[in-house]
């Protein structure tokens, strides 16, 4: 029979505390419902600047709840687990959700769709992330997955709100359609994979399918077959949301039909979402799955083919887009590639906290980057959605100095070059690599950077060494946009520069 | 010995940021005048600091000297931590290749004084911030002696020089511009890779010992196991049976430090970026480049490549050496085909550093010795053959030696000066080209390693060379004046185009005469790397 808790056990064990950082956020959305619905047009601007608090008050109790004394603790019935791992992305989803607020405040008035609903949507879908960067539970995983990105799929057909039959109106209604077909679909084979992996093993929970999986392969049985299959089924569906190749297909057009800063926030926190859960699951949970006693886990091959061909699909198909948010799509798989060589390298285990520790600064730096190269993008798109196109550049430098400056940095950024926090990130993954014995690996890794420099720098020299066509490119943005790239700009050096910083703040993480 | 101390170096090696700070402080429009003034100001002092740097400096002591080594940051290796760390300090090399370096660059600004780039293009301000972005990675590239730190100067010396050519060069700057980012990145990422496997398996990114800590040549080089270094088997059981030459980890280690630098200095097969970035730079970019870019990637095989790997160098020794000869003559020969005044002395700087490569691969003292001082008079001799052909250029605007003629008329001067500097390129006995490129033959013919036959072929290359740079100076200098110029004001030298050629010929002909200085700064430190090679 089913016994209540008590008051006393249930708080036990519950441990909301350490979910403090995103339950704060998901109950701050409420309040923002209130005041969005109270606040009446002319203090239309009090939902966003209520978002920005309440995303800083979120950062704040992340904190406390993660000072490196808290150690790891878990919660929810050991569904969740609060430990250096979740506080580090939690910092990181949060920062990209106030960037990403910035933004949308300028895109949204510039588009004359300003609805207090898209920061509420915002928020919960970046709730979403920080409890899949927690979850400790495969049932946690999937419904804060679902969190994650049914509000992403209403914010990619926001454009359609304002329905006045423009191409960009219809854009965004396609975007969002087919995000939404296809993250459901994605979102089945995680549910299938969790049947699976709970019918090998009898449990959902990722410390209990580590207990069980390791008898399990020795002895050899039909278990390990479901297990295997379950296992990559859950590749499969994470690699939906991450868009790794062959699972990519949705990005281009999605991120191009969605509203700018839309595109810019799933960019990045559905990344760090799925590539955390991801981690979880096949480190916590399936590192001892390997078919013979001593070798690397049988997931690092799959891994290893899936990372080549990201990085080669992604860095070879961008070299030929002329539209900026295209070839950041593009853009953004091949560096899910490069995550994704950490998450091979993990396989190995002997690396696994070198590659965990690697694959989050790369997250870190690439959410500060990204962020910052979409926020430059939004700032010269016109409001009828022209002008993102990479000719649309040209003379960026004459006419607006600072923002090339900072744009130059991100795409320097994204290359890797050094001083830059993408160095410092693609620095640790290809440590790990090498680490792990994967030297072609890290060889094809390094050499489709050397192509992304060619189309990265090929922004560089339209903005500083053709001019313009016409007119100057005037300021368009308003200082929030402004806000959002120095934060952007301010995360790339101060990360590149001073690298102690990033390899001390992951230097706790371990999930193995 | 504590090393932790601030020290000389470090002072050096940060001057130039102090330069670019205050750069960044000043308005482009408003203190338009002042800009190079502060650019020039800031060379000068780095150029002090590196002169105190060589009357501190001990050529009799084998050792880093001025050194400095703070453990920057801590990267986890596996089981293993390894530290990243902020390691300065100058051997004779070193120190010879950072007196380069600021003596260049000063002449390098003098040089874009008066140039009529900034009318068109502007941006000044920007544009001596480039250059001392430059010095200060340039620098930091000689004087570094941990892998990963001197990864990343090696990296970011691009990013400067990428613009000045890209922003301030001539009609077909941004394909220059963009094959030089591309065709050098290629190249040392995959450095990036080995020098991973390098700190992977030695446990440490330091190349020489310091504070307690074991540096990785040191490793090499009192490993008493069997078989190699690098292909022993390791601590945990890793590494394979040595076999030679694609058969072993340490060719490849070998050939993956040795590509990024073939690139940059650039060995034959590798030199195609060079013509495009040289003619299309800005006259200082292409002084810099000929000057100091392109030793980066010779003294990287020095420092690197022969103390890392010797096992592996030995065995490489011949095919980069004939890699070296076929660079001497191809470039000379292609160079003697060019019309362009500026694409033949590109072209000559692929024939001159072979014999750099030629000399370092002979693998003993006088190669070696010959090697390292001949970077020096190639910097020294093409950074001013390059300050030449951008003088001729601003006043006639064009390239082309057919235009040129009789200038020696007009400009005796400007003429007497060029005849030094082009006979000292080609290697006249009394002038510094002649000890370099003798030195090396010396050494060539004396190697254990290389045959008589790499001396007789790189001995044509010093006739080529005097055919194509005579030739050069007859089409330009001797004949009739074909063009005479409008303003006749043109014939004069303004000061800073003098002031920039005093050093210039003091150098030519201080090294020519008295090169006992220098091979004394370079005895001990050479001998050290020698000392492996020895049969």
């Amino acid at each position: 029979m089913f016994e209540p808790p008590t008051i006393a056990e249930f708080l036990a064990q519950s441990n909301l505390a350490s979910t403090l950082p995103a339950t704060l956020l998901l109950t701050w959305t409420l309040i923002l419902v209130l005041a969005d619905l109270f606040a009446g047009e002319e203090r239309q601007h009090w939902t966003p600047l209520l978002a920005c608090l309440g995303l800083g008050l979120s950062f704040l109790s992340n904190v406390f709840v993660y000072s490196p004394a808290a150690g790891e603790q878990v919660a929810l019935y050991g569904m969740f687990v609060a430990d250096a791992f979740t506080g580090f992305l939690n910092a990181v989803i949060l920062v990209a959700t106030l960037v990403a607020v910035l933004m949308s405040w300028d895109y949204l008035n510039r588009a004359e769709i300003h609805r207090g609903e898209y920061y509420i949507l915002a928020l919960i879908s970046s709730a979403g992330a920080m409890f899949m960067v927690g979850a400790n539970d495969l049932i946690i995983v999937f419904v804060a997955l679902e969190l994650l990105s049914i509000p992403l799929y209403i914010l990619a057909a926001f454009r359609s709100i304002k329905n006045d039959g423009s191409d960009l109106a219809l854009k965004s209604e396609e975007s969002g359609m087919k995000y939404f077909i296809l993250g459901a679909f994605s979102s089945a084979f995680l549910v299938f994979g969790a049947a699976l992996v709970y019918g090998a093993t009898g449990s959902t929970s990722i410390p209990q399918i580590f207990a069980a999986a390791g008898s399990i392969v020795g002895a050899a049985t039909s278990a390990t077959f479901y297990l295997l299959v379950g296992a990559a089924m859950l590749i499969v569906g994470l690699g939906f949301k991450v868009a790794v190749v062959p699972f990519h297909m949705w990005t281009p057009d999605v991120y191009e039909g969605a509203p700018t800063p839309v595109t810019a926030f799933m960019s990045v926190t559905a990344k760090i979402g799925g590539f955390a859960a991801l981690l979880r699951i096949l480190i916590s949970g399936l590192s001892v799955l390997a078919l013979a006693d001593g070798d690397a886990a049988a997931w690092q091959a799959t891994a290893t083919i899936i990372a080549i061909l990201t990085l080669v699909l992604g860095n070879f198909v961008a070299i030929s887009q002329r539209n900026l948010k295209r070839m950041l799509a593009y853009s953004s798989i091949a560096h899910a590639g490069y995550i994704m060589v950490a998450v091979a390298a993990a396989g190995s285990a002997n690396v696994i906290d070198a590659a965990t520790q690697g694959a989050l600064v790369y997250m870190m730096a690439y959410m500060f980057t990204n962020l910052g190269a979409f926020a430059v993008v939004m700032a010269i798109e016109k409001a009828d959605g022209s002008g993102g196109n990479i000719d649309d550049l040209n003379g960026l430098a004459q006419s607006r100095p600072l923002m090339a400056m900072a744009m130059t940095v991100f795409m320097l950024s994204l290359t890797g070059v050094p001083l830059t926090a993408g160095f410092v990130g693609k620095f640790m993954i290809f440590s790990a690599a090498v680490q792990a014995g994967l030297f072609g690996l890290a060889v094809v890794g390094v050499l489709t950077s050397v192509v992304s420099a060619f189309y990265y720098i090929r922004v560089v020299v339209n903005m500083y060494l053709r001019d313009s066509a016409g007119e100057l490119i005037p300021a368009l943005e308003t200082r929030y946009v402004r806000w959002a790239i120095n934060i952007a700009l301010a995360g790339t050096l101060v990360f590149g520069v001073f690298y102690p910083l990033a390899t001390n703040l992951v230097s706790m993480v371990s999930i193995a | 010995m504590d090393v932790t101390g601030l020290s000389l170096t470090t002072i050096t090696l940060f001057l130039p940021i102090a330069g670019l700070v205050v750069l960044l402080f000043m308005n482009g429009e408003i203190h338009k005048n002042s800009l190079k003034w502060v650019a020039f100001a800031t060379s000068i002092v780095t150029f002090v600091a590196s002169v105190l740097m060589w009357i501190n400096f001990d050529p009799s002591v084998a050792e880093l000297q001025m050194a400095q080594r703070n453990t920057w940051a801590e990267v986890t290796l596996g089981e293993s931590v390894i530290n990243v760390s902020y390691f300065v300090g100058v051997d004779g090399i070193s120190m010879l290749l950072v007196l380069l370096t600021t003596f260049i660059m000063p002449i390098a600004i003098l040089g874009s004084f008066g140039s009529h780039i900034f009318e068109e293009r502007g941006r000044e301000k920007l544009y001596y911030i480039f250059l001392m972005l430059l010095e200060w990675s340039m620098i930091g590239v000689f004087v570094v002696h941990d892998l990963i730190i001197f990864y990343v100067f090696w990296e970011v010396t691009l990013v400067p020089m990428y613009f000045l050519i890209g922003i301030w060069g001539s009609e077909d700057r941004i394909y220059a511009a963009v094959k030089f980012f591309l065709y050098t990145m290629a190249g040392s990422i995959l450095m990036l890779i080995a020098i991973l496997y390098v700190g992977n398996r030695s446990g440490t990114f330091s190349t020489y010992s310091a504070g307690g800590d074991i540096g990785v040549i040191e490793r090499v080089q009192t490993f008493d196991g069997a078989g190699t270094y690098w292909d022993a088997p390791g601590p945990d059981g890793e590494g394979e049976e040595s076999g030679f030459l694609l058969n072993s980890v340490e060719s490849f280690l070998f050939l993956g430090f040795l590509v990024a630098f073939a690139i940059k200095v650039p060995i034959f097969p590798f030199h195609s970026w060079l013509p495009d970035a040289h003619v299309q730079a800005p006259t200082a970019g292409s002084v810099i480049l000929a000057g100091v870019l392109l030793k980066m990637g010779t003294y990287g095989i020095v420092r690197f490549n022969l103390n890392l790997f010797p096992e592996a160098t030995v065995a490489w020794a011949p095919t980069i050496a004939f890699l070296g000869v076929v660079g001497i003559i191809y470039g000379a020969w292609v160079s003697y085909a060019q019309d362009n005044v500026k694409k033949l002395v590109a072209y000559s700087s692929v024939s001159h550093l072979g014999f750099v490569v030629v000399g370092i691969f002979a693998l003993n003292a006088q190669g070696l010795q010959g090697a390292t001082l001949q970077m020096v008079n190639h910097g020294i001799s093409t950074g001013g053959l390059f300050l030449i052909v951008g003088m001729l250029y601003e006043r006639w605007h064009t390239k082309e030696m057919a235009a040129y003629g009789g200038i020696w008329k007009v400009m005796p001067l400007f003429g007497a000066i060029s005849l030094v500097i082009s006979l000292s390129s080609m290697g006249l006995p009394g002038l510094n080209g002649f000890i370099g490129e003798f030195t090396i033959l010396l050494g060539s013919l004396g190697s254990d390693y290389l045959g008589f036959a790499f001396t007789l072929f790189a001995t044509l290359g010093v006739i080529l060379a005097a055919v194509y740079l005579l030739k050069m100076f007859q089409h330009v200098f001797m004949g009739e004046v074909k063009n005479p110029l409008a303003n006749e004001d043109g014939y004069t030298l303004t000061w800073y185009e003098k002031a920039a050629y005093i050093p210039i010929i003091i150098m030519v002909f201080w090294m020519g005469l008295q090169p006992i200085v220098f091979f004394n700064m370079l005895d001990v430190s050479v001998d050290k790397i020698v000392a492996m090679f020895v049969r």
